[in-house]
């Protein structure tokens, strides 16, 4: 089990190193620099060119990449040519925004979509069911940013129920601790702050889950189906056993290996998600730095953001396979 | 929780009493798949129902159970055990009696049993469940079922999954989960076609002991007369869905009458064959099938075929401890 964790970790080295060979050779492909989009109007091609040497941008792509890695392998990734702040420091800062976004988001798509898929499957045809696969159709089907926008419309503008954009109301004056501010609110009692950041979090986080939430209901449906028909359930009905004896022991854990599965992918697409989601509720966090940084073709910003959606990629992939040694004994872990 | 005791009458355990099972799919007509079949079971007995795929014995035994989906299958006739109606028993009573009453060996031990769930916990769950034990007497329970079905060091196995054991030692794991509450009917489905042939003569000893052990009776449902032959007092052979010669062991074996129990004995390779001797088969295959409304579904397939059997239903006729349903059946002289 420790060999296997070790192993993988060791392997994520090799794919970080490729990946960001690849960033950075496409980064520099693009028509463009930073130069020219800091420049803008004032651009000049000698302006340009002393920029870009200032920058280091006028040497071979191979060395840079050479003083690229050997920075990074002493965990400096750069400073942002936008603002001037040290890449690391920025996404730091960024960072508990958008993981509270993206916690909250998969916790109800999990939380939510297990438990209908469930249902749906055990009441196969039947109005649940029905309507379960058409809402998880139109959930896939309807973009991030209208919904986001949908939704803001209606329950915060509208209805007034939620706020509309931000974090946290700036009046409330609450206590940084961690970043995060729902844990912040409870690590200092200050309950209002916390509460106040869940109203917060609440419409983009509904926004970021719909699509997993529709992924995952489908898998679970899809899956407790094909488990409800194997022969080791009917044994169990054999055996007389309880209905709710059969749902979990039986139907529910073999139905959850392929859900685990599709649980580790939809993260690396919440990532994705969170871009939008976050633009439209001016959230500040990751998202915003990463939209920025393409505009503005900020290179160093670009490669530490999306080496660092590469690592949470593969790590959570990671813990993916670990769930399932836990629930699969025949997985074994070499 | 005790199990009621059989009455002391000769009642039958089990009466089945034309059974009848249809799937209806929406826009075609319905499938016969059990088409009128009638037997008993006495307490303790052993029991055979012989055909060929597509027959109906394994959908007999399903609908004995109740487990067949509710949804486009319609069950009719009568099955009663200990004289109540299982057919019309709620779900909830039914559950109560699986596995406790009548519980059911199935063909596959690989997929009958839970990939992810240790064998010991798929025997206390049913002793948990029935018997009301608690986890470190169902545990031991569990321990001592094992040890009587040969699971060598059963204290070890206990937590061992299927994928670990042999398919010989996964089926004895299902016959321990189906006796492990002493039901008093077990229903065997096929049990050995699934195992290698060294296995499968094991297996069939450990059953023959276990139902004569546990006083259980047993439905033998197999498409090989071979395991009848070793197993079953009586003999129920199927065919499209009823059943068309039923007899002593010795005396089906001896003198089969249909022209069906005849070929399917004729069809078994022997020893004692003379040298260059042709094993006969049964020509076509259960597709032919005409429809028992009137004609015998066997007909086109049969050698002894006369006018009547594309005409009329021939109906089962008990003579002298023989049922047989047929108009021109095998000279009793012919073997």
């Amino acid at each position: 089990m420790l060999r296997f964790v070790l192993r993988r970790l060791l392997q994520v080295i090799p794919t970080l190193l490729l990946l960001s060979l690849l960033v950075f050779a496409w980064l520099r492909s693009l028509p463009g620099g930073p130069a020219s989009a800091f420049l803008g109007d004032r651009a000049t091609p000698e302006r340009i060119a002393e920029l870009n040497r200032v920058l280091g941008l006028d040497q071979p792509v191979l060395v840079q990449y050479g003083r690229f890695l050997g920075r990074v392998l002493t965990g400096d990734f750069g400073v942002s040519t936008i603002t001037g702040q040290p890449v690391l420091t920025e996404i730091g800062r960024a960072l508990p925004a958008t993981v509270e976004l993206s916690v909250a988001a998969l916790l109800i798509a999990v939380l939510l979509g297990i438990p209908l898929g469930y249902l749906a499957a055990s009441k196969r045809g039947g109005p649940l069911d029905i309507s379960t696969i058409i809402g998880t159709l139109v959930g896939v089907a309807v973009p991030v940013f209208f919904l986001g926008y949908l939704l803001k419309a209606f329950f915060a503008v509208e209805l007034g129920w939620f706020p509309p954009s931000g974090r946290q109301a700036i009046a409330l004056d609450a206590t940084d601790v961690t970043g995060f501010a729902v844990l912040d609110g409870l690590l200092t009692r200050e309950w209002d702050a916390s509460w106040d950041a869940i109203l917060h979090l609440t419409l983009p986080a509904i926004t970021l889950a719909t699509i997993p939430l529709a992924v995952i209901v489908r898998i679970t449906r899809a899956s407790v189906l094909d488990v409800m028909g194997s022969d080791f359930v009917r044994t169990a009905n054999s055996k007389g056993l309880a209905p709710g004896t059969v749902r979990g022991r039986h139907v529910l854990r073999n139905a959850l290996l392929p859900v685990s599965t599709v649980i580790g992918l939809q993260v690396g697409l919440l990532l994705a998600g969170a871009v939008l989601t976050e633009k439209v509720f001016v959230w500040g966090g990751l998202g915003t730095l990463l939209a920025d940084a393409i505009t503005l073709k900020d290179y160093p910003r670009l490669q530490a953001l999306l080496l660092l959606g590469a690592l949470v990629y593969v790590l959570v992939n990671l813990l993916v396979d670990l769930s399932y040694a836990i629930i699969d004994p025949r997985v074994r872990l070499t | 929780m005790t199990a009621p005791r059989p009455t002391p009458t000769a009642e039958p355990l089990l009466q089945v009493r034309d059974l009848r099972v249809a799937f209806r799919r929406r826009g075609e007509p319905d499938t016969l798949a059990v088409d009128g079949v009638s037997f008993d079971v006495a307490p303790g007995q052993v029991v055979g129902l012989v055909g060929e795929s597509g027959c109906g014995k394994s959908v007999t035994s399903m609908a004995i159970m109740r487990l067949l989906p509710r949804r486009g299958v319609q069950i009719t006739g009568s099955v009663k055990m200990d004289g109540e109606e299982l057919l019309t028993l709620s779900e909830a009573k039914m559950r109560e009696r699986r596995g406790r009453d009548l519980s059911m060996v199935f063909q596959d031990p690989l997929s009958s049993l839970n990939p992810v769930v240790p064998i010991g916990l798929q025997i206390t769950e049913v002793l948990r469940r029935h018997r009301g034990m608690d986890k470190e007497k169902a545990r031991q329970a569990a321990v001592d079922l094992l040890d009587r079905v040969g699971i060598p060091d059963p204290r070890r196995r206990v937590t061992a999954y299927p994928h670990q054991l042999s398919g010989g030692m996964r089926q004895r794991v299902m016959i321990a989960i189906a006796l492990a509450c002493r039901p008093r009917l077990l229903i065997a489905d096929e049990p050995t076609t699934a195992l290698d042939v060294t296995i499968q003569a094991q297996i069939l000893e450990l059953l023959k002991e276990m139902v004569a052990e546990t006083g259980a009776a047993l439905i033998m449902i197999t498409h090989d007369l071979g395991v009848v032959a070793g197993l079953c007092e009586t003999v129920n052979v199927l065919y499209g869905g009823r059943i068309v010669e039923r007899a002593q062991r010795h005396r089906l074996f001896g003198t089969p009458r249909h022209p069906y129990t005849h070929g399917l004995l004729r069809s078994i390779p022997r020893l004692d064959a003379a040298a260059g001797e042709q094993l006969e088969a049964i020509p076509g295959s259960v597709v032919d099938n005409l429809p028992w409304a009137h004609a015998c579904a066997f007909q086109p397939r049969c050698p002894r075929s006369v006018d009547r059997c594309v005409e009329v239903t021939p109906e089962a006729e008990n003579t002298g401890g023989r049922l047989l349903r047929c108009f021109n059946p095998v000279p009793a002289s012919a073997e």
